[in-house]
């Protein structure tokens, strides 16, 4: 553990000039940082952008994967410090989709000096229901979820994990596969859902200082309205703009709406 | 479909087809009435009527997933009339919640990126809350220009297929926690037939290091460090032939042997004489059984030791001077034990002053492939290797082969021991060797770092 450099490990992709003012990007659960492909190249045109996958998923190391240390969400915020302490990025605008978008919040609430904006997209601090709160799941929904992921194994098998991992003596294999940007090892998958859909952050918003935009959809079966609505009101003094998209991947769904709602408060004042 | 066989049913909507397609004018009997009205379903049959009762379900849905279309075999199957379901509900609303939430995380974004995703298994929740196990293929629909349009969906019942598919994952779930066990296992009895440390020879260090190819198998390489008396030390190192239990029963009874035998004589080649005899007379009925073993004796002799060893059938092994030369120790001694009767092994000495360390290896070392080629490692390179390291000790020698087998951890094919051993260049305390390293054994190696 610590032997690699967090670039290798997250599988770290820059893309944009650099010297402009950096932007983070971080994928949710479910696939890597293809997820961005349709709004990185027009953020590249004003902003450095930095892409990653989360250790367990995409192109990252899978080695350096440890179950104890990805346990919570803060096992990965603290790679998310690590990339912008290793590539000495300043007031990084943090953009994190989904569960991603709590990582930020931890992240910042912890060292707030490293970041300029926090855009959550399609945030959700806790998906299961609580008394007095809605998340929109119940545990035994997560349950279902799981067993989904057990019987979906998107074409992984044991036999193609070292190409997955990353074979440097035949990079072809890699691009021939299908499903390749949502494709995990099943337990990885199976312990990044449970630490992402049994995780509570509802308590860590209000520590977050600095200026923040909440991007919610009109329809989203994972992050509903209201819950995009309680980031918003425990994030003091957050923004909410409701895009024009269906599901929970407006990145994917309505790009354009996405990207410019992104670059605008990016560009914004601070 | 090039003719209408017997088989097909003969029920079907009969508005007096074409009265010349039976091959039998005479009065039709029950043959060519049904090949008759096979034909007349065939002339019948459209696109229209095969979408709507296809043998399975078809759907397409807006891009967004709103239901644009769906055929009336998923309509039954769901239990849904075609308005309560058209421009009202969403693809992902006829998922259970768990499904929907592995296609908002997965099945959608690959979708959107491939264009098409096949082959994924959710449950479909019918009107009346049942659950339908299915597998769903997409594609997106483009126009000519690239544009996506639509999301076209197909649906297949898979009750039997996934009922088949839980007992797989069941087996394979319990053959994991089987391999689990049986790695447990292999690791506790090698364990048992090495020593848990080394002891300390008062100015001599000792280190060794064991390599397991397979975390499956007990390997059949064997070593020891031991006193015979108060300023007298026996040592052995040695292959058996084979792995697994088998070979772990033979390495148990080696090790013993030739404790035992040199408490009544310590001249290295009686005692590898007697370990062949013990493993001719056990092993009369089975003659596959042998090993290549080499033993010495080290007596105190002036700032260092000399040293008594005699080889059955083992690799020379390597000495490396404390002037900076290193060459292979030729051992003579006798052939490979437990293959002939009444054989004897002679012993040779050689002296160990200070800064030589000597070196001795199974071949597990010597043939691991090098990954260029089919190439082996070689005695050649472990000669090399050693005349760069000379002068060393035993710690130093050990952890410059274990960063060798780290790099051909593909490669290592048989087990492999080594045990150093040196005598420091400068008189002083006796070597402490160290513990064994915690958990080494989960990663295929232990190592006794003296």
């Amino acid at each position: 553990m610590g032997g690699s450099n967090a670039r290798g490990r997250n599988n770290v992709v820059l893309m944009g000039r650099a010297g402009r003012p950096a932007v983070m990007l971080a994928n949710g659960f479910g696939c890597d940082q293809n997820m961005w492909r349709l709004v990185a190249p027009g953020l590249a045109r004003d902003f450095r952008v930095v892409l990653f996958d989360h250790v367990g998923s995409g192109r990252s190391e899978l080695s350096a994967w440890r179950p104890e240390q990805y346990a919570t969400l803060d096992g990965y915020a603290d790679d998310v410090l690590r990339i912008c302490r290793e590539l000495q990025l300043r007031q990084v605008i943090f953009v994190g989709h989904s569960v991603s978008a709590m990582m930020g919040v931890l992240a910042a609430a912890r060292e707030p000096e490293q970041f300029g904006k926090l855009i959550l997209l399609c945030p959700s601090p806790r998906y299961v229901d609580d008394t007095g709160y809605r998340g929109g799941f119940s545990r035994p929904d997560i349950d279902e979820l799981l067993e989904s992921l057990d019987s979906n194994y998107l074409g992984w098998s044991a036999a193609m994990a070292p190409v997955i991992m990353g074979n440097p003596g035949r990079p072809e294999l890699a691009e021939e596969l299908a499903n390749s940007f949502c494709r995990t090892d099943p337990q990885i998958a199976r312990a990044f859902a449970r630490t992402t859909f049994l995780s509570d952050n509802r308590a860590d918003l209000a520590r977050v200082t600095v200026p923040t935009l909440v991007l919610q959809c009109s329809r989203d079966v994972i992050a509903p309205p209201e819950v995009g609505a309680f980031v918003h009101a425990q994030i003091p003094g957050s923004s909410l703009v409701i895009l024009p998209a269906t599901g929970h991947c407006p990145q994917l769904s309505a790009p354009e709406a996405t990207l410019g709602a992104i670059a605008a408060f990016a560009a914004g004042p601070p | 479909m090039s003719n209408g066989g017997h088989g097909l049913a003969s029920g079907g909507p009969d508005d007096g087809g074409p009265d010349d397609g039976g091959p039998d004018d005479g009065g039709p009997d029950d043959g060519g009435r049904a090949q008759e009205t096979a034909f007349t379903a065939l002339l019948e049959d459209n696109a229209e009527d095969l979408y709507e009762n296809a043998p399975c379900g078809y759907l397409c849905t807006l891009l967004d997933g709103q239901i644009a279309k769906i055929n009336t075999t998923l309509l039954t199957w769901l239990g849904y009339t075609r308005d309560q379901l058209v421009g009202r509900r969403y693809f992902s609303d006829l998922l259970t919640v768990g499904g929907r939430l592995y296609h908002e995380t997965h099945f959608a974004p690959l979708l959107s990126m491939q264009g098409e995703i096949g082959g994924v298994a959710l449950e479909l929740q019918a009107a009346d809350g049942t659950r339908l196990p299915v597998l769903v293929s997409s594609a997106v629909k483009a126009s000519a220009a690239g544009e996506a349009l639509l999301i076209r969906t197909t649906i297949f019942d898979a009750r039997d297929r996934r009922a088949y598919e839980r007992e797989l994952l069941r087996a394979r779930q319990e053959a994991e926690h089987e391999r689990e066990r049986l790695q447990r296992l292999v690791t506790t009895l090698q364990r048992s037939l090495l020593p848990p440390a080394l002891p300390a020879v008062p100015g001599l260090e000792a280190a060794a290091h064991y390599r397991i190819a397979s975390l499956d198998q007990v390997g059949g390489d064997f070593y020891d460090l031991f006193p015979l008396s108060r300023d007298r030390w026996g040592l052995f190192l040695g292959d058996v032939c084979g792995k697994g239990a088998h070979a772990a029963a033979v390495t148990s009874l080696i090790r013993y042997t030739l404790r035992a035998a040199a408490v009544y004589d310590d001249d290295p080649g009686t005692v590898l004489s007697t370990l062949n005899a013990a493993l001719r007379q056990e092993y009369l009925r089975d003659d596959r059984d042998f090993c290549t073993a080499i033993f010495g004796v080290l007596n105190p002799h002036g700032n260092g030791f000399t040293l008594s060893l005699a080889s059955g059938g083992h690799p020379a092994p390597l000495l490396l001077r404390a002037n900076g030369t290193a060459g292979y120790q030729p051992t003579p001694g006798g052939p490979l034990i437990g293959v002939f009767d009444d054989v004897t092994y002679a012993a040779t000495t050689i002296r160990l002053d200070p800064g030589d360390t000597l070196l001795l290896y199974t071949d597990g070392l010597t043939d691991a492939r090098t990954g260029t080629g089919n190439g082996r490692y070689g005695d050649e390179a472990l000669h090399t290797l050693a005349r760069n390291l000379a002068p060393t000790t035993a710690t130093a020698a050990i952890t410059a082969i274990t960063a060798l087998l780290d790099s051909y951890s593909e490669g290592l094919d048989d087990d492999t021991a080594v045990l150093a051993l040196s005598v420091p260049s400068r008189a002083g305390k006796p070597q402490r060797p160290a513990e064994l390293p915690p958990g080494t054994m989960a990663i295929g190696a232990i190592g006794a770092i003296g």
